[in-house]
């Protein structure tokens, strides 16, 4: 696989090179307000139709432009520092829902539209996209957003109800992309069922916009449900979190949502669960959930609306709050993937090897889903909130690292973590005893876990590496090599610099 | 055998002589995985000749059954230094062609690799290799009241690693979702014998989501060796309906009222009247008698809220014309309402002495319109046509019956089948919903796709496999030439040289 670096390429020398404005009837000279993560670029066109937005990419393709799509720009500044950044193609001139086929239960709309335009359109007919990611700050305005379809899919943004519907890629039938030399095209399509050809929407969700720009999502839509209720509870010790978190998956009560929140500072350690259905069903689960939750010990147990930080990242806010507060969305978010049986540990480590770096810690997320979300505070000096990034990918390392143990069990403890670093013992497949298989390598991957710098002070994302160990990275540049030859497309701003 | 393939043959032919052919390498694949798990006996050969899809075979040149990771990647390699392209194949259920061997290749089978190597009840995940068979994950994971949520109606057979090839479904994927939604890890061994992990096992790994883009690539991207599964609470509880109508507009129409109503059954299954003729002639599952039609749904989830959708689903079939509704009240009645359902296919070869099926997709409301054409195609046809579907999410299965002893109607079948598979195009749905491209519907790609948009997913291919070793010639109807070095082509393709591609 041959991944050679891309040849470096001629910046703009005017504002706007004439072949861009020729592509696209929208084209400005860049401002402040357009930095990338602090590269300025020359200049931003803004496409009105798929057609325009390949013109565009044609056009700086042949003058070896680098471009960076952006769409509401509340993720922009995440990631690396582009290598390079002539163009920035700004997507909120595409923001029609096209097409919304309500007894199909499915959606088309163009990669400008926000996700709250589209839940307007869908909700009149009783149907929503769900997709719950953070609303964030636009850069240089007042206003919040979830973010543009375009932009939540590149950047594989999720939010609670990913434990039940998953994140954007899950959701995603079909797509329309322009490649870097502007060819246009399309995987998936209308239908939910479909394995015709590559899935490359999957390909294309969460690739930060290395790979194309995305023009046309299609989606699968769910009922709204009938009745909805959130269940929050205080607790007194991390332990005690994780248990109910772990008991409030029981069938009986079924959560969409199982969501965690410990603010810089000592407990409570604060959990939240959302249960849609029925009506009267969400009820007595609700209160099925609530008495658990007190039975475990916990105070502060509440049934009704949703807690006040639920869905949000865990911004410093006033009062070590975890809401969000304007002008104090700063520090260093990172987002820690693992599995969820544990997550006991992975709250430890991260509490643990903030203690160890000097620095304090806020961290919330979607416990049940093995997801979480750890920010230091942007008054923290930069040096201990790196230590803390790299510390806590070391600590991830030598915790989770292990190889895995054949299965516990049943009626044994449930937790099959390896407490004696035993290689993988075959379980046979139907229950019959050993077939007498060597026991070779490892049951698992590298490591189980991962902590990725989403959102960082410039000071910080250069001390750390943004991204970590990245599992199939060479397959990885061999991908973004075939797709964008010339490395115009958002370069170096991805994991290992692709 | 069409023009095409008895070229293809022969270049394969000459490609043979060339290098030694796989044969050549049954002594290196023997030292990489003893003497037992290398087949070369014609005879024996003979039994991989095919998958589930029949109507296309052919011999392998050798076939070899690995046990380990390692030996998988060992023998990857070996063919990749020879320039010989291998074909994977689990259990072989597929029913695309998939896994149709090819004479100048060598065929991998995984069903030597069939351990669970791990069970995690508390992160609901479980890992293991290619060759256990799907309903074996749910049966380890039942003591900690959990499943694996994928089931394809060949479950008690079908592997996991083939699963993973084709993203398979199965009757309850309408809510549950597919194997890409239950799968967050994968060991693999690329084309080029590498052995790697794509993904950890969190579902949200950093870098591109290569575990997505792999899962239903039909092995043309490398070769599955363990696999990271999702695992789900089994639910608190389930109820089983079956509903009889007079007509399959009916039937629609419930179902359309049913979503409407935005419930989300596990599954909604319709029958037409000849599959269900045809599955009373086979296993006497007694439904109703008269049915024009008989849907089947199920609810699961917590049990007051399968109570609720229960009633509500009983009185909307009820509004929509059901004469009858049954309701099963413990398993055994289940397992009797889905009889009928899963034998369906196999009970058409009591009414008829040869069928195709076919598998399509329209967006769940054209369904009346589609079977309403299909009726039209099925009688300019002069052959009948069994409509066994998917109903909620608008797979089609349609059964062409005919008598293969006549070569007229062989080629009518083929030509129906085909017609049906343009309904479906038309209407804006898919070509395939869970049976995959393989080699069967590889001349039916171009119809669903501009040539832009097969050679922007053949750009993946490339990625992963640019000397075209790895399952060549199924999915895509021609081969792409990957080149050396992106936008660059610099002389003759190693593949031209060797005669076993055509630059297009």
């Amino acid at each position: 696989m041959v991944n050679e670096p891309p040849a470096p390429a001629p910046r703009v020398a005017g504002p706007v090179p004439a072949p861009v404005a020729a592509a696209c009837r929208s084209v400005r000279p860049a401002g402040p307000a357009d930095v990338v993560a602090g590269v300025r670029p020359s200049a931003v066109a803004r496409p009105a139709s798929t057609a325009e937005a390949s013109a565009l990419l044609r056009a700086a393709s042949g003058l070896g432009l680098a471009v960076v799509p952006r769409g509401a720009g509340t993720k922009i500044g995440w990631g690396s520092p582009p290598a390079r950044c002539d163009l920035v193609i700004d997507m909120t001139g595409m923001d029609q829902v096209t097409e919304h086929a309500a007894g199909d239960l499915v959606a088309t709309v163009q990669a400008g539209a926000s996700l709250e335009q589209l839940a307007e359109a869908l909700g009149a007919a009783g149907q929503r996209l769900a997709l719950d990611p953070p609303a964030l700050p636009v850069p240089g305005d007042g206003r919040r957003t979830r973010g543009t379809v375009g932009g939540v899919l590149a950047a594989g943004t999720a939010g609670p109800l990913r434990l039940r519907y998953g994140a954007g890629r899950d959701l995603l039938i079909g797509v329309t992309f322009v490649l870097a030399d502007g060819t246009v095209a399309r995987s998936g399509g209308k239908v939910v069922k479909n394995v015709a050809g590559y899935d490359l929407g999957k390909l294309l969700a969460g690739s930060r916009g290395t790979l194309a720009l995305i023009t046309e999502a299609t989606f699968r839509l769910h009922p709204v449900p009938a009745a909805t209720a959130h269940v929050a509870a205080e607790c007194a010790s991390a332990a005690q979190a994780c248990e109910l978190v772990a008991a409030a998956q029981a069938a009986s009560i079924s959560p969409v949502a199982a969501e965690i929140a410990w603010a810089a500072g000592p407990e409570p350690v604060r959990v939240a669960f959302a249960l849609e259905g029925d009506p009267a069903s969400v009820a007595g689960r609700a209160r099925e959930l609530a008495a658990r939750a007190r039975a475990s010990g916990a105070a502060e147990v509440l049934a009704g609306a949703a807690p006040r930080w639920w869905g949000a990242f865990p911004w410093d806010g006033p009062a070590g709050g975890l809401g969000a507060a304007p002008g104090r969305e700063a520090g260093t978010l990172v987002q820690v993937a693992f599995w969820p049986g544990d997550l006991g540990l992975v709250l430890a480590e991260i509490r643990a090897t903030a203690a160890g770096a000097g620095a304090e810690v806020a961290v919330g997320g979607s416990a049940g889903a093995g997801i979480l979300h750890a920010l230091v505070p942007g008054r923290v000096p930069p040096e201990r909130a790196a230590a803390f990034v790299s510390g806590l990918r070391g600590a991830l390392g030598r915790a989770l690292s292990a190889p895995l143990t054949a299965a516990p069990e049943a009626g044994q403890p449930a937790r099959g973590q390896p407490a004696d670093g035993q290689p993988a013992r075959g379980q046979p497949a139907d229950g019959q005893p050993a077939d007498g298989l060597p026991a070779h390598g490892r049951a698992g991957p590298a490591c189980r876990a991962s902590a990725v710098v989403l959102a960082a002070p410039p000071a910080v994302r250069e001390l750390v590496d943004v991204f970590g160990p990245v599992p199939g990275l060479a397959l990885m540049r061999a991908v973004k090599s075939r797709f964008d030859p010339g490395g115009i497309l958002s370069p170096g701003r991805f994991a290992g610099g692709i | 055998m069409t023009e095409r393939a008895r070229r293809a043959r022969q270049r394969a032919g000459r490609t043979q002589a060339g290098h030694g052919g796989p044969a050549a390498l049954a002594a290196r694949l023997a030292a990489i995985c003893g003497t037992g798990a290398v087949i070369t006996d014609p005879m024996e050969l003979r039994t991989y000749e095919c998958d589930g899809l029949t109507a296309h075979r052919s011999c392998p040149g050798l076939v070899v059954l690995p046990q380990t990771a390692a030996e998988v990647a060992a023998v990857v390699r070996a063919c990749a230094d020879a320039g010989i392209p291998f074909v994977a194949r689990g259990s072989g259920t597929g029913l695309s062609g998939g896994a149709l061997p090819r004479a100048d290749g060598v065929l991998i089978v995984t069903s030597r690799m069939r351990r669970i190597l791990h069970i995690d009840p508390a992160s609901r995940r479980a890992v293991v290799e290619p060759g256990v068979p799907n309903l074996a994950v749910s049966k380890a994971a039942a003591p900690y009241g959990l499943f694996y949520a994928p089931d394809p109606s060949s479950q008690q057979v079908c592997s996991v690693g083939g699963n993973v090839a084709e993203n398979s479904g199965g009757a309850h994927c309408l809510k549950h979702g597919f194997t890409v939604h239950h799968v967050t890890g994968l060991e693999v061994v690329t084309p080029d014998g590498e052995l790697t992990w794509l993904g950890d096992g969190t579902g949200t790994a950093p870098g591109y989501d290569l575990v997505g883009a792999f899962i239903g690539s039909e092995g043309t991207l490398g070769i599955v060796t363990k696999i990271v599964v999702l695992l789900t609470p089994l639910p608190q509880a389930v109820t089983t309906l079956l509903a009889a109508f007079e007509s399959t507009g009916q039937g629609g129409a419930a179902v359309s009222a049913i979503i409407g109503a935005g419930i989300l059954p596990a599954a909604i299954e319709m029958m037409d009247a000849l599959s269900i003729e045809a599955a009373e002639a086979a296993v006497a599952c007694r439904y109703p008698e008269g049915a024009g039609a008989v849907l089947i749904v199920e609810l699961d989830g917590p049990a007051a809220d399968v109570a609720a959708e229960t009633a509500a689903v009983r009185e909307l079939a009820a509004r929509a014309g059901a004469f009858e509704i049954r309701e099963a009240a413990d398993p055994a009645e289940r397992a009797a309402i889905w009889t009928g359902r899963r034998s369906a296919f196999a009970a058409v070869g009591r009414i008829s002495p040869a069928y195709i099926v076919q598998d399509g997709v329209v967006p769940r409301t054209a369904l009346p319109r589609v079977l309403d054409r299909i009726g039209e195609l099925s009688a300019e046809a002069g052959l009948r046509v069994a409509n066994v579907f998917h109903a909620g999410d608008g797979n089609l299965h349609p059964l062409v019956l005919f008598d293969d002893a006549s070569a007229e109607q062989s080629a009518a079948a083929e030509r129906l089948s085909g017609a049906i598979l343009d309904e479906c195009i038309a209407h804006g749905g898919s070509i395939t919903g869970e049976h995959g491209v393989g080699v069967d519907k590889s001349r039916y790609m171009p119809k669903m796709f501009g040539a832009e948009d097969l050679d922007t997913m053949q750009l993946l291919r490339c990625a992963f496999d640019p000397a075209g070793l790895c399952n060549p010639g199924k999915v895509f109807p021609t081969p792409r030439l990957c080149g050396e070095v992106p936008g660059v082509r610099r002389g003759a393709h190693p593949l031209v040289a060797a005669g076993l591609a055509e630059q297009f």
